[in-house]
């Protein structure tokens, strides 16, 4: 740590950023030394990742200076960033799938002799940084051959040229297990005893607690507060990152447990899922916990129809259904609200109403009947609270939260009793993020089996009566609510037997 | 139950933190998974390989014609201007383009190299011309996609359609005819149909142009970049690669050998024909799809290319050979494309669930 140096490393100065409709960076000031790691936190769209597109030159400010050991910057393109030691390592993974390692490291700065490529000097180069970041592979693999965790580290090689002084990840951890996680914060540490300053993005409160120096909060595109770690705990971090006390944030009535309504038994699809079974009540919200890649989604998707399985029973209400597409799913009175809302879930270019009466258009002998349509359009607006001044709006220029509703609206038109909700408050703010926890609440409350997937924790130990935990495919355990601890949930996500934990 | 997730743990823990340890089971697979990785593109040049093989072997015991000197000399003039294209095509294929406009540009670019040699323009100058004609249209193409940011599929059949229009309006759709003794077999008729010491020219021009491609494609930056923009647009940008450049720079590539595949068709031909290369843009892609390009982008070889141009040239003249008429060929040919490509996913999915 090095904030007694009298020099940052680098300054942004009275930065900002408009977009069209908004202002995503608002007059920000920021500095970090050689040998910090300063998080950047705050909820989505808070601007961080925005904020450091500047710093690393992908995206142009509106205004603003950025000044690198004193002198201004000119802004031109990330690879004149990267130049001047300022590189990005960012939060989709921005590697080439069908290039060999050394090839995705070396991209667009490659050495050459007389226009010829020189591989060998290549392969030598990506050994070099891979080493820095203690990743022993071989620099000549195809990178959609390596693990996520791995392909994170070729990133951050990557963006380790020469001489780079100052390191931004984007929410790095997103899709790591624990232990690689612990790697990674190594490999930062050893990044910052060579002098080099890492901005760090994150909204995950234990880890800004575990690497950050200082933190910097953002909300609504201006900085809150920038603190040292010592001057922070988790209330007043989250209490700056929120914006107001954070106690509705999970509003969970009662719940009102009836008979099972779901069982499922066995479910197996080969090197995917192996022999899964539960059930869910009616009126219960069961929460499947787990790791990216442990099969939450993959289980949901196969009670629901859209992947093919090999093995498995599933009755609704006692009854055995025959569940072999979407379609026969939906009949049965099963609904599965996708990860992905904008790929799987929405049709952007019809609008909202369109978009609600999807699954279940209302027709008259085949013909559909627009004023119904709108009827239940406009209902579900006032119920889900949408918001929107017409349901004839196009759904794509609604916010991720209403995006969301609109949805669940189209889930409840269809009568559906079990619903799975697979991480539905991504990509949503704070607000929409409890209004969409009352809904589901409601509906469970109202006899509906729910199932909530959820790679966030606090998330599902609020809303959930009972948890399962999958790893690789299999169920590992099953919590009560009064068993809920991250302890335990983590262990059994991680495969650990709970027997190691103790 | 506890018992069998106990052990599937064991076996699971290493790959759990595959990261920072010297691992030895990984250690083990990573001269596999390398391979693997490559399998892809392997594959598919030895199932075209094999397919051309097995085709070349049936005829040669079904047609009495077919193994005879003349007969492969035949099919690779006959196939020199598909290939010529299908180099340049498989760059831009392999950005996740494509152009459809190649068919009209060459016809194009022989009606104007006759037309300049008509107007006494000794034939290297009009071939050098006809060329630059084409990469003209590649330019087009190229500003189309990069810069006005047009679908490759919509930018390059429009440009078809235009240089279609563009060559009727100028020919009133006649042949252009030009002076015998220029364009006759002993003088730009070499091109097309001539031999050095038995070799083919045409021969000779492919095997200079797909080592040239080779090299490009594989040993240059333009060739990385390539690789780079069609397997993640966006990742290439990000690593300051100038993305619209090389687009540019690939179709201009195209365009430039389907200005001198079009003057190795005049030279066939001995006359310009407006009408010529009506879906020869649809054999050119298929040929590189049969390589193992995907048109989905990151993926494809010259070699494959070559394979795929010769296997449908093979069917083609074999087909001629055994009688079976024009309209039974393209039936044939397009079973093979699905066949090609039915294979690719197959083998695609196979290699994906070894992976993991």
């Amino acid at each position: 740590m090095a904030i007694a140096q009298h020099t940052p490393l680098v300054q942004l100065v009275n930065i900002s950023k408009q977009f069209p409709g908004v202002l995503a960076v608002d007059n920000v000031s920021l500095d970090i030394f050689p040998g910090e790691v300063h998080v950047v936190a705050g909820e989505n769209g808070a601007g961080k990742s925005t904020l450091m597109k500047l710093l690393s030159q992908v995206e142009r400010p509106t205004s603003g200076r950025v000044l690198l050991n004193g002198q201004e910057v000119a802004f031109v393109n990330p690879q004149h960033a990267q130049r001047l030691g300022i590189s990005m390592v960012y939060q989709e993974f921005a590697l080439a799938p069908h290039l060999t390692v050394a090839q995705n490291i070396t991209l667009g700065r490659e050495s050459t002799r007389l226009g010829i490529l020189d591989k060998r000097a290549e392969v030598e180069q990506a050994r070099r940084l891979l080493q820095r970041v203690g990743l022993q592979i071989d620099p000549r693999r195809i990178v959609s051959t390596l693990s996520v965790a791995e392909q994170q580290l070729v990133e951050i090689a990557k963006a380790l040229d020469v001489d780079a002084k100052l390191v931004i990840m984007d929410e790095p951890t997103a899709t790591l297990t624990d232990s690689e996680i612990v790697h990674l914060f190594s490999v930062i540490r050893g990044l910052t005893a060579q002098g080099i300053g890492v901005f760090y993005i994150s909204h995950r409160l234990d880890e800004i607690f575990q690497i950050a120096d200082r933190v910097t909060v953002m909300r609504d595109g201006k900085v809150v507060a920038t603190l040292p770690r010592n001057e922070l705990d988790q209330q007043k971090l989250i209490r700056l990152m929120v914006g107001r006390d954070i106690k509705h944030l999970y509003p969970k009535p009662e719940p009102k447990i009836g008979p099972v309504l779901l069982r499922v038994e066995g479910i197996t699809r080969r090197g995917i899922l192996h022999q899964c079974s539960f059930e869910v009540h009616a009126g219960e919200i069961l929460g499947f916990a787990g790791l990216i890649g442990s099969g939450r989604t993959e289980l949901a998707r196969a009670v629901f129809g859209a992947d093919p399985i090999d093995a498995g029973r599933v009755w609704l209400d006692g009854k055995r259904l025959s569940i072999k597409s979407p379609v026969s799913a939906i009949a049965a009175g099963i609904g599965y609200l996708t990860e992905d809302r904008k790929r799987d879930g929405l049709a952007m270019t019809l609008d909202i109403a369109q978009n609600i009466t999807l699954t279940n258009l209302p027709t008259v002998a085949s013909w559909i009947d627009m004023g119904k349509e709108e009827r239940i359009a406009l209902r579900a607006r006032n119920r889900l609270k949408i918001r929107t001044p017409s349901v004839h709006r196009k759904v794509s220029v609604l916010s991720g939260g209403n995006q969301q509703k609109v949805i669940v609206a189209r889930w409840l038109e269809t009568q559906a009793r079990v619903l799975f909700f697979d991480e539905p408050s991504r990509g949503i703010d704070v607000n929409a993020k409890s209004e969409l926890f009352e809904i589901i609440g409601n509906l469970a409350s109202e006899g509906r089996a729910i199932v909530l997937i959820s790679s966030y924790l606090p998330e599902l130990m609020n809303m959930c009566d009972r948890l399962i935990v999958l790893h690789e495919g299999r169920i590992t355990g099953e919590l009560q609510r009064s068993e809920f601890t991250e302890e335990r949930i983590m262990s059994l996500a991680t495969g650990a037997s709970e027997g190691d934990m103790l | 139950m506890k018992d069998t997730i106990r052990s599937t743990n064991e076996v699971t823990g290493d790959e759990a933190a595959p990261v920072p340890e010297e691992l030895p089971a990984a250690q083990r697979t990573i001269a596999l998974l390398r391979l693997k990785g490559r399998l892809g593109d392997f594959i598919a040049q030895m199932t075209a390989a094999g397919a051309l093989i097995v085709v070349f072997i049936f005829l040669s015991f079904a047609s009495p014609d077919f193994l005879t000197t003349n007969n492969l000399i035949n099919i690779i003039e006959q196939n020199a201007v598909t290939a010529v294209i299908a180099l340049g095509m498989t760059f831009v294929i392999i950005t996740a383009g494509i152009d459809l406009s190649v068919g009209s540009t060459a016809a194009m670019t022989g009606v104007l190299g006759v037309e300049l040699i008509a107007h006494g323009w000794n034939w290297p100058l009009a071939l050098l011309a006809a060329i630059i004609a084409g990469g003209v249209v590649g330019l087009g193409n190229g500003l189309l996609i990069s810069v006005a940011r047009l679908n490759p599929f919509i930018a390059t059949l429009g440009m078809m359609t235009v240089v279609r229009g563009l060559t009727d309006v100028a020919t009133n759709a006649v042949v252009v005819e030009g002076p015998s003794d220029v364009l006759g077999p002993d003088n730009f008729g070499v091109i097309g149909l001539g031999q050095v010491a038995g070799i083919p020219v045409a021969l000779i021009i492919l095997v200079v142009l797909s080592v040239l491609a080779y090299l490009l494609l594989s040993h240059t930056r333009l060739g990385r970049y390539t690789y780079a923009i069609g397997s993640n647009q966006e990742a290439a940008r990000l690593s300051g690669i100038p993305v619209k450049r090389y687009l540019l720079a690939v179709y201009v590539i195209l365009g430039l050998l389907t200005g001198l595949a079009g003057m190795i068709a005049v030279s066939r031909l001995g006359i310009g024909e407006p009408n010529f290369g009506i879906g020869l843009e649809l054999d050119v892609i298929a040929a590189t799809v049969i390589g193992g390009a995907s048109l989905f982008g990151g993926q494809g070889t010259i070699l494959g290319t070559l394979l795929g141009v010769f296997l449908i040239g093979l069917i083609r003249d074999g087909s001629v050979l055994l009688d079976v008429n024009l309209f039974t060929q393209n039936v044939i040919i397009g079973i093979v494309i699905w066949l090609a490509v039915l294979w690719d996913q197959f083998r695609r999915r196979r290699i994906s669930s070894l992976a993991s």
